[in-house]
């Protein structure tokens, strides 16, 4: 098993949703969050005070998959997310070492 | 004031002689003729009419004054603090509300438009003793003294809400309540009867001083802005300031709350002609022309210095325009209010982008540079663009012509009077501000302590939070 998180434009969320579930990925969480990575932030003017933003919102993506699937995943978020500009995002996988169906008990592979 | 009724007067007799007429040759066609009394019931007729009308308006006005408190200005000022302290900043100018109008009607308006000396009126009217129905043709001949007891009363609401935006984020709710009633007797009142109260200094009908201010830039403003500043300077900048980033958190709620401040200002403004009249239409127009110029004049020189038109920018300009404009309303010709506004846009903008930051000091959400420099700036205004074509308050000489009022018809020297009552209300709010903000901290302490701040107004001062999205 897999975990795959990605960090993600918020603008390109729906996107990658669909391109997941177009590659048989159905179960996934979404966390709205903040972050930089080389980008830094932007700088914003109020009555002419000058604030530097360098925490831009971001949404994550988590979800825990076949290690098959890893490639179809992989493919289907960097496809449906890039722009080709600084900002558009990270994706890291890790393995799992259980799953558990809290309803069942179904654990392993079966409980994704 | 008094001044206002004898043409008011005039005009009843006006409105009644071509009626009168009318009757007349109606009768003259083999009827019975006119009586002195038929007369008389119908100048009372006419009477009502006008009556009915001013107060009308003057209802109105009175309420779109309150509509600036609560409302505009909490919204203005509760969208521009951090989000934990949105409710105490609403909550501060919310009880202006309640405790100036208590503070009013016991003694609050007595000293303001009481008989008294030059400074200050008297205890005449305390519990609003002698403020009838009936009108007083002291101040407004047409409306009942109640009507125009409780409009004046709005204005005394928003004053000392003003000053909350200087010192926000960082002051004991008790002590707020505490220092901003006692601010309200002790330099509200005074000032307001030194230019509007009978036998006041500054009284342009017949003040030692005459000094234009049509509704209140000196009165409200001036005092406002300036107690701001000092107050803000007394109790210290916020923990962190300026090197923590303390960014409005609703823009939105800002945006809301100044568009109710600018429609609230028509009462305001054209309310203190305190009739239904042509005077009302003129500071109606003045009000507007120098909001959208000024609006325009601040967000030109944000451009300019910032590289972005803001909406903060914009909406700041616009009140400091209506600031501006406001002692200029009914005086000024609508191409003057113009250039008030363009004026008292770029004039604030530099007072808050380039002063606050050069002499440090934490006007948090520039009291004082919108307030305080924009009503400076409108007061020697007026006496510059003042035309008695518009508003002949001086009266007419003896060949019959109005008495020149501003430096635009020749009175160069009503900019010194005009100088000279700024000076005055500096002066009285520098002086009781700091009396005050001393005996209050003396006695009960003005600042939070650090980890209330650090908590925000919300939780630590009302045990509540404006926002919980959770629940």
């Amino acid at each position: 098993m897999l975990k795959i998180e990605a960090v993600l434009q918020p603008s390109k969320l729906d996107a990658v949703k669909d391109a997941l579930l177009e590659a048989g990925i159905e179960g996934m969480t979404i966390l709205e969050a903040r972050g930089h990575g080389r980008q830094k932030g932007h700088t914003e003017f109020y009555r002419g005070r000058e604030y530097t933003v360098d925490l831009l919102p971001k949404v994550k993506i988590e979800m825990v998959i076949h290690d098959e699937l890893k490639e179809k995943a992989i493919a289907a978020i960097v496809g449906a997310a890039r722009t080709g500009r600084i900002g558009d995002g990270k994706i890291f996988i890790s393995h799992v070492d259980e799953a558990i169906r809290i309803r069942n008990d179904e654990r392993g592979e079966t409980a994704l | 004031m008094c001044r206002r009724s004898t043409h008011i007067v005039i005009l009843v007799a006006l409105i009644a002689s071509p009626l009168v007429a009318a009757a007349q040759s109606a009768h003259g066609a083999g009827n019975a003729p006119v009586t002195q009394a038929q007369i008389a019931a119908l100048q009372q007729a006419v009477e009502k009419a006008q009556s009915a009308g001013d107060n009308a308006w003057m209802l109105m006005s009175a309420a779109l004054v309150l509509l600036m408190t609560g409302p505009g200005l909490a919204l203005f000022y509760g969208g521009l603090v951090r989000r934990k302290n949105i409710l105490g900043t609403m909550m501060q100018s919310f009880a202006m509300m309640g405790l100036v109008t208590i503070l009013w009607a016991t003694c609050g308006y007595s000293l303001a438009f009481g008989h008294g000396n030059f400074f200050i009126g008297s205890f005449e009217h305390a519990f609003l003793r002698g403020v009838s129905l009936a009108p007083n043709p002291d101040y407004a001949a047409t409306i009942p003294g109640q009507t125009y007891m409780i409009y004046q009363l709005m204005f005394a609401i928003i004053t000392p809400a003003l000053i909350t935006g200087a010192f926000a984020e960082r002051m004991k709710f008790s002590a707020m309540a505490v220092f901003l009633s006692l601010w309200s007797l002790l330099v509200y009142s005074p000032m307001a009867h030194m230019v509007w109260g009978v036998g006041g200094l500054l009284n342009a009908s017949g003040g030692r001083i005459p000094s234009l201010d049509f509704a209140g830039g000196t009165v409200v403003h001036v005092t406002s802005g300036v107690s701001a500043l000092v107050t803000c300077i007394y109790l210290g900048k916020r923990a962190g300031y300026p090197q923590t980033p303390m960014p409005p958190h609703s823009m939105v709620l800002s945006f809301i709350g100044a568009c109710f401040l600018w429609v609230g200002w028509f009462g305001f403004n054209a309310g203190s002609a305190l009739a239904a009249s042509p005077l009302a239409t003129s500071a109606f127009i003045n009000t507007h022309f120098a909001a959208a110029a000024a609006a325009l004049g601040w967000t030109v020189a944000e451009w300019i210095h910032n590289g972005k038109p803001t909406a903060l920018g914009a909406i700041s300009g616009a009140v400091a325009g209506l600031v501006a404009i406001t002692p200029a309303s009914g005086f000024v010709q609508p191409f003057s209010a113009l250039a008030i506004g363009a004026a008292a846009g770029v004039f604030c903008s530099f007072m808050v982008f380039q002063v606050k930051s050069r002499l440090r000091y934490d006007d948090s959400l520039d009291a004082f540079g919108v307030h305080g420099a924009g009503g400076t700036l409108g007061a020697i205004l007026t006496g510059l663009f003042a035309a008695s074509a518009i508003n002949p308050i001086f009266g007419k000489d003896a060949s019959g012509h109005s008495i020149a009022t501003g430096a635009i018809d020749g009175h160069w020297g009503q900019v010194l009077n005009q100088l000279t009552g700024v000076g005055i209300a500096w002066s009285i709010s520098i002086a009781g501000t700091l009396i005050l903000l001393f005996l209050v901290d003396k006695v009960m302490g003005l600042r939070l302590s650090p980890e209330q701040e650090s908590t925000g107004l919300d939780l630590s001062q009302h045990g509540e939070e404006g926002y919980d999205l959770n629940s």
